[in-house]
C-alpha cells in the first residue's frame, strides 16, 4: 500500500517525501548503527582470537626453527634457506630494538605525565650569568609517544607475520612441497601480492601525514595545551574531559560559557550554510544546464566555455577579487556611489546578515559552472527515446521535465549531492578568503558572524594557540560530519533500491 | 488548415521561449565574465589607490605589470608555485593511479576496510592535523621549505582515488583476463593494458593536481609563515589585500591575478573535455 502511494506521487512530492523521511530516519539509522556495534566488536574479537590461536599453535606444533623465531625474527627463515625473508625480518627486529632503546622509550616513559620540568636555569660565565635550558617538551613527548606507539603496533604485526609465516612454511616443508625462494618472493610482488607493492607508498604517506597527526590531535583534546601552556617554556598536562565540559556545559567559568555559546552559533550557521550552498548551486546549476542544452539553442559550446572560465581561474583569485569588490570601500560600492545610485556604502560584508547572504550569492557564482558541467554530462546520458515516447504520449516540455529529467537527475546525483554537502560543511576557502569569518562580534569567542567550524578552528590554532579546545571542536566536527554522511548514504541506498531507474 | 495554423503558433511560441533563453544566457554570461573584465581593466589602471568610482580608468598603463616583476617578490612566488605544482602533479598522479588500480582491479582481504577507512579519514577536518604535521616537519627540518610543502600536498594523495577508481571500474575485466591467459602478470596488465586506456583520467588527475597548489592557502600560509621567499602566489598576494597594503597594491594585485590566471585558464580550456569526463564520471557513480 505504502509503495503504491509513493509511486503515485509527483517527482517533487517524492523528493519532499524522501527529504522528510530522511529526517524521520535519523533516529532509526543511529539506533541501527549502534546496534551493529556489538556484532562488529564480536567479529573483531574473533579476529584477535584467531591471531592468538595461530600463535598458540605455532608454539605448540612448531619445530625448533619456528619456535626460535619467536625470539629471533627470521631465524626459521634462515634455517629453511629463505635468505631474503630472513634477512628482512632480522633487520626489522634489530632496527626496532635500537629505536626503542635509544629513542622511543625515553618519550614513552614520560607519556603519563607529559614531562615534569619544563626548563632549568643554569649558570654561565658571561653576563647575564644565567640562561635557560629546556628539559621536557610536552608537545614532543606526546608526538614521539604517538609515533612510538605506531611503531610498536607495526612491530607486533610484523612479528606475528614472522611467526605465522614460519608455521606455514613448516607445514609446506612437512608436506614435502617446494618452498618459495627469494626469487619467487620478488616475483609474487608483481603478481599475487601486487597490491602490496602498489599500496605501500600511498599508505605510508597516509599513515604518517594523516592518521598519525589525527591520533595526536585526538590526544591533545584531553590536555590543556593552550596559550598559557606553550612548550617549550611551559608544560601542558592531561586534563581529562575538561575541554569537552567547557564546550558543552559551559562549565563554571565565563570563559566556558562563551565557548559553548560560540560553538552553538557557529555550528548552526555551518549547517545553514552547507544546506543553502549545496541546494542553491544544485537547482540553479541544473536550470542553467538545461536551458543551454535545450534543442534549438545555438552556440552551446560558447555559453559553456564562458562559465568554465570561472572554474579555470584559480579559486583564490576569484574569491579575493570578490572580497575586494564587495567591501565597503570596494569597487561595487564605489561604482554605485559614482553613478549616484546610493549615498553611503552597502555593507555587503560588514553587516552580519547581509554578509551571510553575500557569501551564499558569491558561492553560487563560483559553484554553478561545476554543477552545470556535471548536469550536462548526465543530461546527455538520459536515453532520447524516453523523451520521444513521452512526446508521443502528448507530454509537453514541462511535464517531460517533471516526469523524466528531474527524477533521473535526483536519482543519479544523490552521491554527488552528499559529497557536496559534506564538502561545504568544511569549505574553508570560500569563507576564509571572502570574509575571513567577519564581521566580528563581541559575544563570540574568537569567531565572526560568518565563521564556519573549520575557519574558527583555523583562528583558534593559528592566531590563538588554543590547541586543546580546537581539537575538541575538530573531533566534534568529525562526529557531526560522519553522522550526517552515514545517514545520507544509508537513506540514499534505500532510495536507490526503491526506484531503480532503468 | 487548422493544423498548419496550430503548428505555426507552436513555432511562434517556441521562438519566444528561445528568445527569452538567449536573453537569460546573455545576462548570465555578463554576470560571469564581467568580474574578470573588471580585474583586467583595473590591472591596466594608471591612477594609484584602491577602488575607483568610475568604470574605465583615466590613464592606461603597463606599469603595474612592470612593478609586479621588478619591485615585488612575485617572480619568486610564481617560480615556487610552479615548481611545487609540477612535482605535486607527477607524484600525486602516480600515487592516485597506483591506489585506484589496486582498489579497482586487485582483490585482497583488506580492500573493503581500506576503502571505508579512507572514506572516514576524509571526514576529519584535515587542517587540524596541521599542527602535528608542522612539528613532524620541523623535527626533520622541513618547515619553511618547498620540499616540505610538496610532501604535505602529496602525502595524502591516496584519498583522491575515488574518481579514477570509478573510471578503472568501467574498463572491461575481460581485457585483463585475456592478458592473464597469455601469461601476463598483474604488473604487466597495469602498465600494458590499463594505463594506455586510461588517458582521459590521467589527464584529469594531472589537471586537478597541477591547479590545486595555485589556489591552496591554508597549509602553505601555515608552513611558510614568516619567510616571504618561500611563499606561493596565493599566500603572497593575500597580503596585498590587507587594509594597510590595499591602497598601494590593489592594481598590482590585479596584474598578478591576470598573470596567474592566464596560463591555467588556457590549459583548462585546452583540456576541458577530459575534465568534464572526469567530473561527470566521478559524480554519477554511487
Amino acid at each position: 500500500m505504502v509503495d503504491m502511494e509513493y509511486l503515485k506521487k509527483s517527482p517533487l512530492q517524492k523528493f519532499w517525501y524522501n527529504f522528510l523521511s530522511f529526517f524521520k530516519n535519523i533516529p532509526a539509522v543511529l539506533v541501527a548503527f549502534f546496534k551493529a556495534i556489538p556484532a562488529r566488536l564480536l567479529k573483531f574479537w574473533n579476529k584477535i582470537l584467531g591471531v592468538f590461536v595461530t600463535i598458540g599453535s605455532a608454539a605448540k606444533n612448531g619445530d625448533w626453527k619456528t619456535r626460535s623465531s619467536f625470539l629471533i625474527m627470521g631465524f626459521g627463515q634462515f634455517a629453511r634457506k629463505q635468505w631474503l625473508r630472513g634477512l628482512l625480518y632480522l633487520l626489522f627486529e634489530v632496527l626496532f630494538i635500537l629505536y626503542m632503546v635509544f629513542f622511543g622509550w625515553k618519550y614513552l616513559a614520560k607519556m603519563g605525565t607529559l614531562g615534569e620540568v619544563a626548563m632549568i636555569k643554569i649558570e654561565i660565565l658571561e653576563p647575564p650569568f644565567f640562561e635557560y635550558k629546556f628539559v621536557d617538551n610536552s608537545m614532543l613527548i606526546l608526538l614521539y609517544s604517538v609515533i612510538t606507539l605506531f611503531i610498536m603496533v607495526s612491530f607486533l604485526y610484523v612479528w606475528y607475520k614472522n611467526v605465522s609465516g614460519n608455521l606455514t612454511t613448516q607445514e609446506l616443508a612437512e608436506a614435502n612441497q617446494v618452498l618459495p625462494t627469494a626469487k619467487d618472493d620478488v616475483k609474487s610482488y608483481a603478481d599475487e601480492q601486487y597490491h602490496k607493492t602498489l599500496l605501500s607508498i600511498p599508505l605510508l604517506g597516509l599513515t604518517v601525514f594523516t592518521i598519525l597527526p589525527m591520533i595526536f590531535m585526538i590526544f591533545v583534546a584531553f590536555t590543556n595545551y593552550d596559550k598559557a601552556h606553550m612548550p617549550p617554556a611551559q608544560l601542558f598536562q592531561w586534563t581529562g574531559f575538561d575541554n569537552f565540559a567547557k564546550l558543552f556545559g559551559g562549565g563554571i567559568s565565563s570563559d566556558g560559557k562563551i565557548f559553548a555559546y560560540t560553538f552553538r552559533e557557529v555550528l548552526l550557521w555551518t549547517i545553514i550554510w552547507a544546506f543553502f550552498a549545496t541546494f542553491t548551486n544544485y537547482i540553479l546549476g541544473m536550470i542553467v544546464a538545461i536551458i543551454i542544452n535545450k534543442k534549438g539553442i545555438r552556440f552551446k559550446k560558447f555559453w559553456r566555455t564562458i562559465l568554465i572560465i570561472t572554474i579555470a581561474v584559480p579559486q583564490f583569485v576569484s574569491l579575493m577579487m570578490m572580497s575586494q569588490f564587495f567591501s565597503d570601500q570596494g569597487l561595487f560600492n564605489k561604482l554605485l556611489e559614482g553613478w549616484g545610485l546610493i549615498k553611503k556604502p552597502i555593507p555587503f560584508l560588514t553587516d552580519g546578515l547581509l554578509a551571510k547572504v553575500t557569501v551564499i550569492v558569491v558561492n553560487i557564482w563560483i559553484g554553478i559552472p561545476f554543477t552545470m558541467l556535471i548536469v550536462t554530462g548526465i543530461l546527455m546520458n538520459i536515453p532520447a527515446d524516453l523523451y520521444e515516447s513521452a512526446r508521443i504520449d502528448g507530454a509537453g516540455p514541462v511535464k517531460a521535465y517533471m516526469k523524466i529529467t528531474l527524477p533521473y537527475m535526483l536519482h543519479v546525483t544523490t552521491p554527488y549531492l552528499i559529497t557536496q554537502f559534506i564538502g561545504n560543511l568544511n569549505n574553508f576557502n570560500v569563507i576564509f578568503l571572502l570574509t575571513g569569518g567577519e564581521p566580528p562580534t563581541n559575544d563570540m569567542q574568537y569567531a565572526g558572524k560568518t565563521d564556519l567550524l573549520i575557519t574558527w578552528l583555523y583562528k583558534l590554532t593559528v592566531n590563538q594557540s588554543e590547541y586543546g579546545i580546537a581539537s575538541v571542536i575538530g573531533i566534534l566536527t568529525f562526529v557531526i560530519v560522519a553522522v550526517i554522511s552515514l545517514i545520507l548514504y544509508n537513506s540514499s541506498k534505500s532510495v536507490k533500491e526503491e526506484e531503480d531507474f532503468m | 488548415m487548422a493544423k498548419v495554423k496550430k503548428l505555426r503558433s507552436k513555432k511562434g511560441a517556441e521562438r519566444t521561449v528561445n528568445g527569452i533563453i538567449y536573453a537569460v544566457l546573455v545576462v548570465i554570461s555578463i554576470i560571469w565574465i564581467i568580474p574578470f573584465i573588471i580585474l583586467f581593466i583595473q590591472s591596466l589602471r594608471g591612477e594609484p589607490g584602491g577602488a575607483t568610482s568610475y568604470f574605465f580608468p583615466k590613464q592606461w598603463t603597463f606599469n603595474n605589470y612592470i612593478k609586479l616583476f621588478t619591485q615585488t617578490k612575485f617572480p619568486i612566488w610564481y617560480g615556487n608555485t610552479l615548481l611545487v605544482s609540477v612535482v605535486v602533479t607527477v607524484v600525486q598522479t602516480t600515487i592516485v593511479l597506483m591506489t585506484s588500480y589496486a582498489l579497482s582491479r586487485l582483490r585482497f582481504k583488506m580492500r573493503k576496510p581500506l576503502m571505508n577507512l579512507i572514506l572516514i579519514l576524509g571526514m576529519f577536518p584535515g587542517f587540524l592535523s596541521m599542527t602535528a604535521i608542522y612539528f613532524i616537519l620541523k623535527e626533520i627540518g622541513l618547515t619553511q621549505s618547498l620540499f616540505g610543502l610538496m610532501l604535505v600536498y602529496t602525502a595524502s594523495s591516496a584519498m583522491m582515488y575515488y574518481i579514477s577508481k570509478g573510471f578503472f571500474d568501467t574498463i572491461p575485466k575481460s581485457l585483463d583476463e585475456a592478458a592473464r591467459i597469455d601469461g601476463a602478470n598483474r604488473h604487466t596488465v597495469f602498465f600494458k593494458i590499463i594505463l594506455p586506456l586510461a588517458k582521459p583520467i590521467i589527464i584529469y588527475t594531472v589537471l586537478t593536481a597541477f591547479t590545486a597548489p595555485w589556489g591552496e592557502y591554508m597549509f602553505s600560509s601555515f608552513l611558510m609563515l614568516g619567510d616571504p621567499d618561500k611563499f606561493t602566489v596565493a599566500v603572497g598576494m593575500k597580503e596585498w589585500l590587507t587594509a594597510t597594503m590595499l591602497g598601494e597594491w590593489f592594481t598590482t594585485f590585479c596584474a598578478a591575478a591576470v598573470v596567474v590566471s592566464i596560463p591555467i585558464t588556457a590549459l583548462f580550456i585546452w583540456l576541458q573535455r577530459y575534465y568534464v569526463e572526469g567530473v561527470t564520471g566521478g559524480a554519477v557513480k554511487g
